[in-house]
């Protein structure tokens, strides 16, 4: 019996020659990555576990991108920051994108492929449930808590359930002009359910998946945690190796499933039949198309976050900003630094992105998560009343970006763009047609 | 200390489906030191803060897992309904759970980080029943747990219901987490 792209990259890394779904195995780390919330407790554990003057098991592996609470009064949330700048200095650490320096990167999820350290056929564990973004690149990529990555600074390893592995394919050659992957990954977990891959692997493929950019691919993978899935993952091919190619020069060694893989179940899309699609409060699976929710009022929007906050994501949204006026309080915040600077230089008819932005009255904000998980009181965006907002973020829980009495609907940038305009929630294809076709 | 065969009694608190972790402890508390013993014990006053009112206590609902001046809660045992603790990988969740002084979480079903760390950080220990409590035991019922029997009790109702075993993750419930398992097994060196 052949293996799952998934399975076969825990065999490898692990003593077993192969793995089956449901047993346990210990696998070797080949990146372990944490940030500003979770990575003080991280530090915690591995010195009250490890000692006093423990030194990491490798330093080349261990990666801290401080993103969540970055531009903020808060000082408990500043010294979490101190902590990461303190440990990096001790360990000798050499990737701690640090803030206010010249180095700081931001959101770490959009940081580790930019920086070359999402690489086919490798682990990557991350303090932060996001991490299954970096399976884009056919990399086993997944979230874990404080105590797992302590573990991981002292020893390198980490046990891991082998996962089932769910096969969604993608028919079609090209994504429609209006299509995003946005609504693609929003329509399949309103398919399955919150819950509907817990505890198993979602592998995406088919024809479709070649005309998907890296950056379509990371909004899959990012959202695959949505459903409950341990981690989501791509098959690497030539878009995978000349993105990979271009942010590192480490060696490595891409994996693809096996013909006779054995699946729990497979799932057919056809691109071309796929609409905008929206995820009303409060459930990332309370899935509706767009077209069906027009005229719901809204009281701002806001594009953002690891999952909508990358340069593809802001061109999709200044092709429809352009030119307009916006009737509601319109967010920007790009995820990296890396993107923000993309803002300036990338132009649409000519003119950068910032300037499309700016004119229409967008309020823009720095390189980090900003709103997206609520945060500090004075984080940026964040919903402190009863706000309704429109979201290109991946999750719109009771009070996820801030106040319990709000309501947050999550999109893609097109739609929020349009529902910008409109102050409505608003199908994008008008738009799309008007500016783009 | 054998964590997995004790039976733990206790007063239920009682929650919906998919509790997320911004539920169980909103990001804006993240940023208290989990060492600082004064600091921790603002984990357990927020624990279950993000719950909506209506939904906190059910069935009645309206009801604070902590009061609002206290640290720790009079409930020991969350029955929840399925996908408990999906969302973000942030340990505070189960940690702000056992400060607030829960032991154990029954549900059908639980978000897989949430599980693990709950039980590689040896917090609370999560137990799933074959059936959704959530629908049959009241807030403030008396729940006794027995492992060994693989059972749940509720007293107040008189009635029993089955929980699943723990399976592979029983030798590190039992050891306390998963650095004094991998002490027991010869994989790190015993500290001290």
């Amino acid at each position: 019996m052949g293996m799952t792209l998934t399975e076969k990259i825990l065999a490898n890394h692990s003593d077993a020659a192969s793995v089956e779904p449901g047993e346990s195995v210990w696998v070797n780390v080949d990146v372990l990555m944490t940030h500003d919330v979770c990575g003080p407790p991280s530090i915690s554990i591995f010195r009250d576990q490890f000692g006093e003057d423990a030194r990491v098991w490798d330093k080349e592996k261990l990666v801290i991108i401080p993103d969540h609470y970055i531009f903020t009064e808060d000082k408990y949330a500043n010294r979490n920051v101190d902590i990461l700048r303190a440990f990096a200095a001790d360990q000798d650490l050499p990737y701690f994108y640090d803030v206010g320096s010249e180095d700081y990167k931001g959101v770490c999820h959009i940081a580790l492929p930019e920086e070359g350290f999402t690489r086919p056929g490798e682990v990557l564990f991350g303090t932060d449930s996001h991490t299954c973004t970096a399976g884009a690149f056919g990399q086993f990529a997944t979230g874990i808590g404080n105590t797992d990555a302590a573990f991981i600074m002292g020893t390198g390893q980490l046990w891991v359930k082998v996962p089932e592995t769910m096969r969604f394919d993608f028919h079609g050659t090209s994504m429609p002009p209006y299509l995003m992957a946005k609504d693609i990954i929003l329509q399949i977990i309103g398919d399955i359910g919150v819950d509907g891959a817990t505890y198993r692997t979602m592998e995406f493929g088919g024809p479709g998946i070649s005309c998907m950019t890296m950056e379509d691919r990371m909004t899959l993978t990012n959202m695959v945690i949505e459903a409950g899935g341990k981690n989501g993952v791509v098959e690497p091919d030539a878009t995978t190796e000349a993105y990979v190619k271009q942010r590192t020069d480490k060696p490595f060694e891409p994996v693809y499933s096996d013909p006779d893989a054995n699946y729990h179940s497979k799932y057919q899309y056809n691109l071309e039949e796929m609409v905008p699609m929206i995820a009303k409060p409060h459930s990332p699976d309370n899935k509706a198309r767009v077209i069906d929710l027009e005229g719901t009022t809204l009281d701002r929007a806001y594009i953002g976050s690891c999952t909508g906050g990358k340069l593809s994501d802001f061109k999709a949204a200044a092709e429809i900003i352009a030119g307009n006026n916006l009737k509601i309080d319109t967010y920007i915040v790009p995820a990296t630094t890396e993107i923000a600077d993309g803002l300036e230089t990338e132009t649409l008819n000519g003119k950068p992105l910032i300037d499309i932005f700016r004119e229409a009255g967008c309020k823009i904000g720095q390189a980090s998560c900003a709103a997206c998980l609520g945060g500090p009181s004075d984080t940026f965006g964040r919903l402190n009343n009863q706000e309704v907002c429109i979201s290109t973020t991946n999750r719109n829980y009771p009070g996820r970006m801030g106040s319990k009495e709000s309501k947050v609907y999550l999109a893609s940038p097109y739609t929020v763009a349009a529902s910008a305009i409109t102050g409505k929630v608003t199908d994008p294809r008008v738009f799309i047609h008007e500016t783009i076709i | 200390m054998s964590k997995q065969h004790q039976t733990i009694k206790g007063k239920a608190f009682v929650l919906g489906k998919n509790i997320d972790t911004d539920q169980i402890i909103p990001a804006e508390h993240l940023v208290y030191s989990l060492d600082d013993p004064e600091e921790r014990k603002f984990y357990g006053r927020h624990a279950l803060s993000g719950v909506p009112d209506e939904q906190s206590g059910l069935p009645q609902g309206n009801i604070p897992l902590v009061d609002e001046d206290q640290f720790e809660s009079e409930f020991s045992i969350i029955v929840g309904g399925p996908n408990f603790g999906c969302g973000s990988s942030r340990e505070h969740a189960p940690a702000s759970l056992d400060i607030a002084g829960i032991e154990a979480i029954i549900a059908p079903t639980f978000a897989r980080i949430f599980y693990r760390n709950s039980v590689d950080g040896g917090f609370v220990i999560p137990y799933e029943s074959l059936q959704d409590l959530s629908q049959e035991v009241k807030t403030g019922d008396k729940i006794e747990i027995h492992p060994e029997k693989q059972t749940v009790t509720n007293i107040t109702q008189d009635t029993s219901y089955e929980i699943r075993p723990l399976g592979s993750v029983a030798n590190i419930v039992n050891a306390g987490g998963i650095f004094e398992f991998a002490r027991k097994e010869g994989m790190i060196d015993v500290k001290n």
